[in-house]
């Protein structure tokens, strides 16, 4: 779709350019912070973007939703804690040993339900969702239940990461690594045949496309960023609820996926900066907090269509408002 | 001439300082920063907000009356809508931004677990206003919570049980914190009762229809009781189910559902319905001699005249933490974190609307089993079991 | 035994009833745009909250039920108008997102314009419990399910045999088709919107007595209808009543017999394993793709 965006002429360039300004505002964005909130502000904005990232290889360019991500965050959180707090595991062993299990799940819950279409498998996924929030909700000898559980800190060769300003250079490392290998999958043949599948499936089978073969890929990708930001991030918050494992936090990623603009990766990382930031703001609207959030929410949909990112970078690009189908 | 004005003005200030009550208002002082993270919207709306209401109508009064120590009180409130992220976010924010001398809040444990080692990291004094007991067992240093645990009420029950010479039990709960905790809390403490438990239900956070799981109970030969541990409209539904499938054993709910609210959804089926509660429930029947009885009634009466609705006992936590934590302050002569922890813990035979708290070292909550009254719901109100 | 099976199939039913609404909702908008609606739920909610509101105010409960449901319609045409019409062309997942907005945004309004408790309204007729082979049922249960059957008798009435029903179910299936024999697509839309959620407030003011209402009511009874009309094939009139039905039975079976902590998992479980098998739905229509 985005065959317009700037850029897009000299991909390898692009594949530079962007993680490059990515990585210059992540070095200068603490000159602008006056305490550790914003720091935490940031590492959260930072976790949910790589979520996104990988979320949207699987929504904006692979075309298939999924309302059940917060699952697999939930599972890479929920399984970093256990190993780490009840199995006294070392944390950087534990997400090396979570990750690829979140990955073998995802792959076999992918292959059948991959097969549905459209809201079908919003439904299968948002299915998939609820029942591992209902599993690590119910199952308190492990997880602690609905009141959470406490998880020990980040610590890679007797070094403990602790404080939010540590926290913010290795989150924004991870989300620069994110984002540097989501454009390579995009730009490798995969991810031609990603795209391709979202324009037509049909079109892309009879092209010679194994699109149940690309799909499940990408589905495992995304599973993969996720539950990767989620043993991060239960180890960074030091305590964990099933709070963020619920279908309302899985439709919070759409939402921040196609906020900020579907197929663009970037877009994901605005996506996630503005509606993580954007609850901070509204506490000045004190009990009309939620109301100015769905109406913001509305507006920028109805508005900008496309979501924040291709929508700004149409207007920017002055070559007149262009009519791309999806 | 115009020197000596301003030496009889340094004077005055002089002055002032040294009797630093009588004139504090009129000095330019730092106010007292009280910082709150409350579940005012989400799925614990219910307990966020009358503690909302509670700290702004009483942060007003306060104020009203000239503030603690001459110095205003400021207070911040962020909505954390029941998520324990938010909870710890909005901490940071209070902590770290708004600079907060005292931390009250988080209604429900998760959100107040997530904070917990923010607060103790940072040396903030912080008073929690939820329930269950891992949150001052251990003991946390900055840590302080002001409502009953649930295995108190599940202690209250049990010596009600055995009064009444019930002893086979069976437990229905939700599957919320709160209930879950609570029930764990009940089959841990009930051998000590010699308290059977025959049966074991749970029924979801959002459901819309117990009769299955009550049915099974009915079931279950040998019952002598039922004990629904869990709050918001779960309980209420239990309670009209239960009648409905025409359950005739004693029906014991527990102290979440302490708010007239409760009598108001279950109707008739509450009637003969026994749970523990604080005092506030039943200010207006209290005996005079009742120590609490000022301090519910006038709380009672702030909050619906100012309000219009009707008194919870979360609303009175709420309350409690905000008194108990300007105490300390008084106490501790000012807003050194250090000094009003330690007078915090020091807070010996305060009158709150949950009880009479004495903290200590050990304990930081302070309040035991006669805090809890039991109450039975008879012609549609609390009334006391004597 | 037989009285046990008998109160869950009863609890089930009841249950089922109030999805089978809250589903045929989502299908008639799926239907004329494409859409899965996320403020249906409110829908119900505003049904619920409203009548409640109304009856408090002194209303009489028929006349309040009839204000509420006007109210949900009213409200289902704005966001049609105001919402998801202004965002034509946009694609599907944006209009999709814009339904999240607007629940989220009802949901606000609903605490700030009511409140945050939970309420209850009155039973239609008496709360007197009848025995019927051993299980109990409620009056109001008896409301939801007579209900329900006219509703949907109604409903293949209006899309069978009128001229308006037609030109709905016509632009479901071919919009460009509609368009050219003469049907205004933007007046289905609208119709759509306001049919489904007066039907949602229907289902909202059903089960009021019954499950209490409040501000965030509307958040799992429409998440069960969603998974009820894909359970039955979206686009179905039937597929949604026997979703609704499926689903209902299965949640209260589940907690009965299997595990009352796991019964909404367990549903869920089913849901997935029928569309393995029926990728749509149990009697959804399979759409050729278009290439």
């Amino acid at each position: 779709m985005s065959r317009t965006a700037p850029g897009f002429a000299q991909p390898a360039a692009h594949r530079i350019r962007g993680p490059a300004a990515l990585a210059l505002c992540i070095a200068l964005l603490p000159l602008a912070f006056a305490n550790n909130y914003y720091y935490e502000v940031a590492v959260l904005v930072g976790l949910n973007a790589i979520t996104c990232v990988g979320l949207n290889l699987l929504v904006g360019y692979a075309g298939q939703i999924s309302l059940g991500h917060a699952g697999f965050f939930g599972l890479g959180a929920y399984g970093s804690a256990i190993l780490t707090a009840r199995y006294g595991w070392p944390p950087l062993g534990a997400l090396v040993a979570v990750t690829p299990g979140v990955a073998a799940l995802a792959y076999l819950i992918g292959r059948p339900i991959l097969r549905l279409k459209g809201h079908y498998l919003a439904m299968a996924t948002l299915g998939m969702g609820v029942i591992i929030s209902i599993v690590i909700a119910t199952e308190d000898r492990w997880t602690g239940g609905p009141d959470g559980m406490s998880v020990p800190p980040l610590s890679v060769f007797g070094f403990t990461l602790q404080g939010e300003r540590a926290w913010y250079w290795v989150v924004g490392g991870c989300l620069l690594l994110a984002v540097w290998l989501a454009l390579n999958l995009i730009e490798s043949p995969v991810g031609r045949a990603l795209r391709a599948l979202h324009g037509s499936e049909v079109g892309a089978e009879v092209a010679g496309i194994d699109s149940a073969r690309a799909k499940l890929m990408v589905f495992v990708v995304s599973a993969v960023y996720a539950s990767a930001a989620g043993s991060l991030a239960a180890h960074y918050s030091g305590f964990i609820t099933p709070s963020k494992v619920t279908f309302f936090h899985s439709i919070e990623l759409v939402t921040m996926v196609v906020f900020g603009g579907m197929a663009s990766v970037f877009g994901a990382v605005a996506g996630a900066a503005v509606l993580t930031m954007l609850p901070q703001f509204l506490t000045l609207f004190k009990e009309y907090e939620t109301v100015v959030f769905g109406a913001v929410m509305m507006g920028t949909m109805i508005f900008m269509p496309r979501g924040l990112v291709p929508s700004l970078a149409t207007l920017f690009a002055d070559r007149g408002p262009s009519k791309v189908p999806p | 001439m115009r020197f000596r004005l301003l030496a009889t003005a340094a004077a005055q200030l002089a002055a002032c300082a040294g009797i630093f009550t009588a004139c504090g208002g009129a000095l330019a002082q730092e106010p007292i920063r009280v910082g709150a993270f409350l579940s005012v919207t989400g799925g614990a709306a219910f307990l966020g907000d009358p503690e909302q209401k509670t700290l702004e109508l009483y942060a007003e009064r306060v104020n009203a009356a000239g503030g603690v120590l001459g110095r205003k009180l400021q207070l911040t409130v962020y909505d954390s809508a029941g998520d324990a992220e938010k909870a710890r976010t909005f901490a940071k924010r209070l902590i770290e931004q708004d600079k907060v001398d005292v931390l009250v809040g988080g209604s429900t444990t998760g959100e107040t677990m997530a904070v917990v080692p923010l607060a103790e990291q940072a040396g903030v004094p912080f008073v929690s206003l939820a329930g269950a007991v891992v949150i001052i067992e251990p003991v946390k240093k900055w840590v302080f919570k002001t409502p009953h645990t649930d295995r108190m009420a599940c202690e209250k029950i049990f010596v009600d049980m055995q009064a009444r010479k019930l002893s086979k039990v069976a437990l229905i709960s939700g599957a919320g914190g709160f209930d879950k905790s609570m029930r764990g809390e009940c089959l841990k403490v009930a051998p000590k009762y010699r308290i059977e438990v025959l049966a074991d239900e749970t029924y979801g956070a959002a459901d819309t229809d117990m009769t299955a799981q009550l049915t099974k109970i009915k079931g279950t030969a040998g019952v002598q009781a039922v004990l629904n541990a869990g709050f918001g409209q779960g309980p209420a539904i239990v309670t009209r189910n239960y009648k409905q499938i025409g359950l005739a054993l004693p029906l014991y709910q527990s102290h979440g559902v302490a708010s007239k609210e409760f009598i108001k959804l279950a109707g008739d089926a509450a009637e003969g319905v026994r749970l523990p509660a604080a005092a506030l429930l039943v200010a207006d029947v209290l005996p005079d001699s009742d120590a609490q009885k000022k301090v519910v009634v006038d709380y009672k009466r702030a909050y619906e005249g100012r309000y219009k609705s009707e008194v919870s006992t979360f609303g009175g936590h709420a309350y409690d933490g905000l008194m108990l934590a300007l105490e300390a302050v008084k106490k501790a002569g000012g807003t050194d974190k250090a000094k009003v922890r330690d007078a915090l813990e020091g807070i010996k035979g305060y009158v709150g609307t949950g009880g009479v708290v004495n903290m200590s070292a050990q304990d930081h909550m302070g309040l035991d089993l006669t805090a809890f009254r039991m109450l039975e719901v008879r012609k549609g109100d609390w009334t006391l079991v004597k | 035994m037989t009285a046990q099976f008998a109160q869950y199939l009863v609890t089930g039913l009841t249950v089922g009833a109030v999805y089978a609404l809250v589903a045929l909702g989502f299908s008639i908008i799926y239907n004329a745009s494409q859409v899965i609606n996320f403020a249906q739920g409110e829908f119900v909610m505003v049904g619920g909250m409203c009548s409640v509101w109304l009856v408090d105010q002194g209303v009489p409960l028929p006349a309040a039920v009839v204000l509420a449901v006007a109210a949900a319609a009213l409200l289902g045409l704005a966001l049609e108008k105001f919402a998801v019409e202004p965002a034509r062309g946009a694609p599907v997942v944006t209009l999709v997102i814009i339904t999240i907005g607007a629940s989220i945004l009802l949901r606000g309004l609903a605490t700030l314009v009511w409140d945050k408790k939970i309420h209850a309204l009155k039973p239609f007729s008496g709360e007197a419990p009848l025995q019927v082979g051993g299980a109990v049922v409620l009056p109001q249960s008896l409301w939801v399910l007579g209900v329900t059957l006219a509703v949907v008798l109604l409903l293949s009435w209006f899309f069978g045999r009128t001229l308006l029903g037609k030109a709905l179910l016509a632009t479901s299936h071919n919009r460009l088709a509609a368009q050219l024999v003469g049907i205004s697509v933007r007046n289905v839309m609208l119709l759509s919107f306001s049919l489904s959620a007066a039907l949602g407030a229907v289902a909202g003011i059903l089960v009021a007595p019954i499950t209490f209402t409040s501000w965030d009511v509307g958040v799992m009874l429409g998440l069960k209808g969603f998974a009820a009309a894909i359970l039955g094939g979206l686009g179905s009139g039937a597929g949604a009543v026997l979703g609704g039905m499926v689903l209902g039975i299965a949640e209260s079976m589940s907690a009965g017999y299997v595990s009352s902590a796991y019964k909404d998992a367990i549903a869920f479980v089913i849901l997935l394993a029928v569309l393995v098998f029926a990728p749509d739905g149990l009697l959804g229509r399979r759409v050729a793709e278009r290439v």
